[in-house]
């Protein structure tokens, strides 16, 4: 008998939000995406629209705050509501 | 994946605080030099102060204060246990600093007269000055090092210094969180600025990325310097702050103490008198949130409404602008609830405390061409003011150094071990997830390291820790982001193992609750009224030393020396009529 390793992808609520209809990332914007401490914002190829890739956020804000199209939401993580 | 080689003569990691002014200043002493700024993040909005911060915390303003008084409330906050050299080097340079961010454009509060207008919130002295407008520091800090032509690369990590053949410095190493590209950087001078260890200890919401600290800074200098055989000083003397539970984020009483502001429990009740962070501060804090009056509160509900709306201009867009974002959700309102705290989980930074890697007057660490500044440099309760000031002194220092100085050379080994190193999570097929060991090894940072400390209860963590380094050897990571994390337990799991090293080697409790030793709980000035500095030996192995204090270029009375250790509010038995 082999043991087989596998893995579980655990689901997760993420904190920042992206307003599509005003995201412009898919006009070259990447400020969001430039700006994160952590890195954790990416472009998703299907919409060309900005996303968070990655639960580890600080709630720091730049990505909100340098937004030049006011599409970036940053809400509290949900762990520390 | 492709590897880069590199050769600058001064290279700054970290372009939080200290690394833009040391860059700047570098290249402003010599125009001609080749100075690499890099960082893990993007350098416009990196590091502790990405937000910009609302007040300069030790700001020593002619008129206000003096280097003098400021060296001697330092030393008296830190217990005695200082090199004052490298405060008082801080504290007369501290206004020329001031004047060159107010030059460049940091905004900084002025009275009527136009004279700063310095508040108190320390025991003894004068010496906080707010900046309500202070959310464009890292802009102002970005377009210095454009006018200085500082060459910048953005999202590199860096993991491992390079030694020359006599152990000076001679380069760094690490990988871009992106493509997982390898960069060599040769260099003569390095100069480390990459904060504090703020991934140490897990937050009481057990959120791992809901640090105290910026998580960027998760203790990669520490390591980096450590391996490099650089000496580390004090580091038992843990980084512990007051903060709002959950969000835990700084409330803030340096901005609100000056304004009306204070430290309550239960009741609603002042139970110190000073809310200006130290050890016995934290001690008394820690006794309050423990006690039948507890938990302890920030309390402004009595203020006035314009005073309110002052602090939430402030609060809710300097430094940490998500905070009012949590109170709206938890319905706090600062006019008619005080504001729950906690104390926030451990960390090493002597920005706050006295932990890092031991630096002189000039930020010259043990290790020669190898610099330290900001948070990760042992001049304790250094601050903002304090990284920008060593940051200074290291960017000039540095460039006299390697002037007329010639590259180090390569020694080829250290490189392909520490290519091997990195890059071995990215080939593991199943590997352990970074985020699961990171945190388990935080975990248990907490239930074996974190104040009031038990001897043996460290000495099981050193054995959990030990366990924690077979399993660095089975990570595995699933792209070039994760191999960043990955790279950064391995660097959290070396500072866990030097606080606990360095909390069992001073027996004896000192700097309140920072170092409070259950089973040794007096302080010992017989034996312990030195440093205690930990490096890597010859022989590879963590080692721990004494060094004697320096002596004292500002002396202190007797009757001062117990200034903060008399910190709880006196209260009398009885109610006394009015």
């Amino acid at each position: 008998m082999a043991l087989v390793p596998r893995e579980a992808r655990q689901r997760s609520s993420l904190p920042v939000m992206i307003d599509e209809d005003k995201c412009i990332a898919d006009k070259g914007c990447t400020v969001c995406i430039d700006v994160c401490p952590m890195d954790l914002l990416a472009i998703d190829p299907d919409t060309g629209k900005a996303f968070m890739k990655f639960d580890e956020c600080w709630y720091c804000m730049p990505c909100e705050r340098d937004c030049p199209t006011n599409a970036v939401h940053v809400d509290i993580p949900y762990l520390l509501r | 994946m492709q590897t880069h080689e590199l050769e600058y003569d001064i290279v700054v990691v970290g372009g939080g605080t200290a690394g833009p002014m040391a860059a700047v200043k570098a290249k402003q002493r010599d125009p001609n030099l080749r100075v690499l700024l890099i960082d893990k993040a993007h350098v416009k909005r990196s590091g502790a102060i990405s937000m910009g911060m609302d007040g300069l915390n030790n700001a020593i303003i002619p008129g206000h204060a003096t280097p003098e008084q400021y060296t001697k409330e330092i030393t008296v906050a830190n217990d005695g246990i200082v090199n004052q050299a490298t405060i008082y080097a801080y504290a007369r340079h501290s206004f020329t600093t001031i004047e060159e961010l107010d030059r460049w454009g940091v905004k900084f509060e002025k009275d009527h007269t136009g004279d700063y207008a310095v508040r108190k919130v320390h025991h003894m002295g004068a010496y906080v000055l707010p900046m309500p407008e202070g959310h464009d520091v890292k802009k102002v800090l970005y377009r210095q090092l454009k006018r200085a032509r500082v060459e910048i690369t953005n999202r590199v990590v860096a993991t491992r210094l390079l030694n020359g053949p006599n152990g000076e410095i001679a380069g760094v190493m690490g990988f871009d969180c992106r493509t997982a590209d390898f960069y060599v950087i040769r260099a003569k001078a390095v100069i480390l600025c990459c904060g504090a260890a703020g991934r140490l200890g897990l937050p009481a919401s057990g959120y791992l990325m809901g640090t105290y600290e910026n998580p960027t800074n998760a203790g990669d200098g520490y390591a980096m310097a450590y391996h490099a055989g650089a000496e580390l000083a004090n580091l038992e003397c843990f980084q512990i702050n007051p903060l709002i539970k959950d969000y835990n984020g700084p409330a803030c009483a340096y901005v609100t103490g000056p304004l009306g502001g204070y430290t309550a429990n239960g009741k609603g009740e002042r139970f110190i008198e000073c809310d200006y962070w130290s050890g016995q501060m934290m001690w008394e804090f820690y006794q309050e949130l423990q006690s039948g009056n507890g938990p302890v509160f920030l309390k402004l509900d009595h203020l006035a409404e314009e005073t309110i709306q002052t602090i939430e201009t402030i609060l809710h867009t300097n430094e940490r602008p998500s905070r009012g974002r949590f109170h709206a959700r938890r319905g706090n309102d600062y006019r008619s609830r005080m504001i729950e705290m906690h104390i926030s989980e451990i960390g090493l930074c002597s920005g706050h405390s006295a932990s890092g890697v031991w630096v002189d007057e000039h930020a010259r660490t043990s290790v020669q061409g190898l610099y330290a500044a900001g948070d990760m440099a042992a001049v304790p309760h250094n601050y903002m003011l304090g990284a920008f000031t060593y940051g200074w002194f290291a960017g000039e220092d540095a460039a006299a150094h390697v002037a007329g100085r010639a590259l180090p050379a390569l020694d080829a080994s250290q490189i392909e071990h520490e290519r091997a190193r990195i890059f071995a999570p990215l080939s593991r097929e199943h590997g352990l997830p970074p985020a699961q060991v990171e945190y388990k090894l935080r975990r248990f940072v907490n239930d074996y390291l974190q104040p009031p400390k038990v001897t043996r209860r460290m000495e099981i963590g050193l054995q959990r820790f030990a366990e924690i380094r077979e399993d660095i050897e089975r990570l595995g990571a699933a792209d070039p982001h994760e191999l960043m994390r990955a790279a950064e337990v391995a660097a959290i799991l070396d500072c866990a193992e030097m606080a606990a090293r360095a909390s069992l080697y001073r027996t004896e409790s000192r700097w309140g609750l920072y170092h409070h030793r259950v089973d040794f709980p007096e302080r010992n000035e017989e034996e312990w009224f030195c440093h205690a500095h930990l490096k890597k030996d010859a022989s590879g192995r963590m080692t721990s030393f004494k060094k004697p204090v320096e002596p004292y270029v500002v002396p202190v009375d007797e009757s001062e020396r117990g200034a903060y250790s008399r910190l709880r509010v006196a209260r009398t038995s009885q109610p006394v009529a009015a």
